[in-house]
């Protein structure tokens, strides 16, 4: 099984909830994390990215000041803040079409619907680090790659231009964490 | 773990750029079997939200309190932003909490009642009595969740709550096809599967 060293990794969770961020920290104690911060809303969440600097940041959606959209649009800068490519993880009860779009186009790494499990968050945290995308920018993109996969299918207008150079192949990350040992 | 002096690697193109950044995070990777003995990481955090659920049913106490006293704030204030703003988002975490505190019954009322109030275009053409509904509803559903009939009584509530929201919701937005292909159509994301 794919497995990671959560002892090393430091995670920020955003979540207006106290009781969604309990919940949330008590699960990644559970994974063997050690480095949890916690912030109650955009605002004082921005604020402890820039102090902390982590590797995962796992936000809610529906927060005051300023939502989790706008916080990752904010923390999807290039050279704003420290780490304009970390991996934020969309915790939300939003699971409408519009939303998983607007979440992806403004550089959500992963999303990840409520009720939360402990399998679902573990899939999701071991899917940024294992297997990482690349970074797209545009005149109106930055972020993770929105190709998870190639549709050799595919007959619509590119979005992007520029040949094959910018087709990432990617390993299904589902195979491995499902195959045994 | 983090630096802020990672590197990454950019590719150009004609109209944008590929950027790989260095990965650090990839070395703390393995794929080995458990050993003996050895909890899996999702058992050993199943197990510790277990510990924690004894908090769990005053915590939908609280969180039903709060959608009781948004709803009075709405009835005394009428739909002001901070009103609906309050009302939606404590309406919201019950639809994303009630599950995992072993309420989902709950969810589905609290999920009615987010529906009718992201997708009204006016605020103040929703209907207090409404809202009471749905609110009444989620309180009722939660109290009585013990009782043997929990389940269809929960049922009913809902069934007859979606459709008088989702009339109402046609009819406010009847001008507006692409938001009703959105409020009719499902959603995106399964429903957890784990």
């Amino acid at each position: 099984m794919v497995r990671i060293d959560f002892n090393r990794l430091r995670f920020l969770v955003i979540d207006d909830n106290a009781h969604m961020r309990r919940i949330v920290r008590t699960l990644l104690h559970g994974f063997g994390s050690r480095e949890v911060y916690e912030a109650e809303d955009g605002a004082a969440g921005l604020e402890a990215f820039t102090h902390y600097i982590p590797d995962i940041v796992i936000t809610d959606w529906a927060m005051p000041i300023f939502d989790g959209l706008e916080l990752t649009q904010m923390i999807r800068q290039p050279g704003a803040n420290a780490n304009p490519y970390v991996a934020i993880i969309m915790l939300t009860g939003h699971s409408e079409k519009k939303r998983v779009t607007s979440a992806r186009d403004a550089g959500v790494t992963e999303f990840l619907a409520k009720p939360i499990s402990a399998k679902g968050l573990y899939q999701r945290i071991v899917n940024v680090v294992a297997n990482p995308r690349s970074f797209i920018k545009t005149t109106n993109y930055f972020g993770p790659d929105r190709r998870r996969n190639v549709n050799p299918n595919y007959g619509g207008p590119d979005r992007r231009k520029g040949g094959k150079a910018d087709i990432i192949r990617q390993a299904p990350l589902l195979e491995k964490v499902r195959a045994p040992g | 773990m983090s630096s802020p002096k990672d590197s990454a690697a950019i590719a150009t193109y004609g109209d944008h750029e590929v950027i790989t950044p260095e990965n650090k995070l990839r070395k703390l990777v393995t794929i080995k079997p458990l050993m003996p003995g050895e909890m899996d990481p999702v058992v050993r955090a199943e197990n510790a939200l277990a510990e924690l659920s004894t908090e769990f049913t005053s915590w939908m106490e609280s969180e039903c309190d709060r959608l009781h006293k948004a709803r009075r704030a709405v009835a005394d204030g009428g739909f002001t932003v901070a009103n609906k703003n309050a009302l939606f988002r404590a309406s919201h975490d019950i639809k994303g909490e009630a599950a995992t505190f072993g309420f989902p019954l709950v969810a589905v009322a609290a999920d009615s009642l987010c529906r009718l109030i992201e997708h009204t275009p006016e605020a103040a053409r929703i209907p207090i009595k409404l809202v009471d509904q749905h609110v009444d509803a989620v309180r009722a559903i939660y109290r009585e969740y013990a009782s043997s009939d929990a389940k269809e009584l929960a049922a009913t509530l809902t069934k007859r709550l979606r459709e008088v929201t989702d009339e109402f919701l046609v009819y406010e937005n009847r001008d507006r096809p692409e938001v009703l292909e959105q409020i009719m159509g499902p959603p995106l994301v399964p429903e957890q599967s784990g």
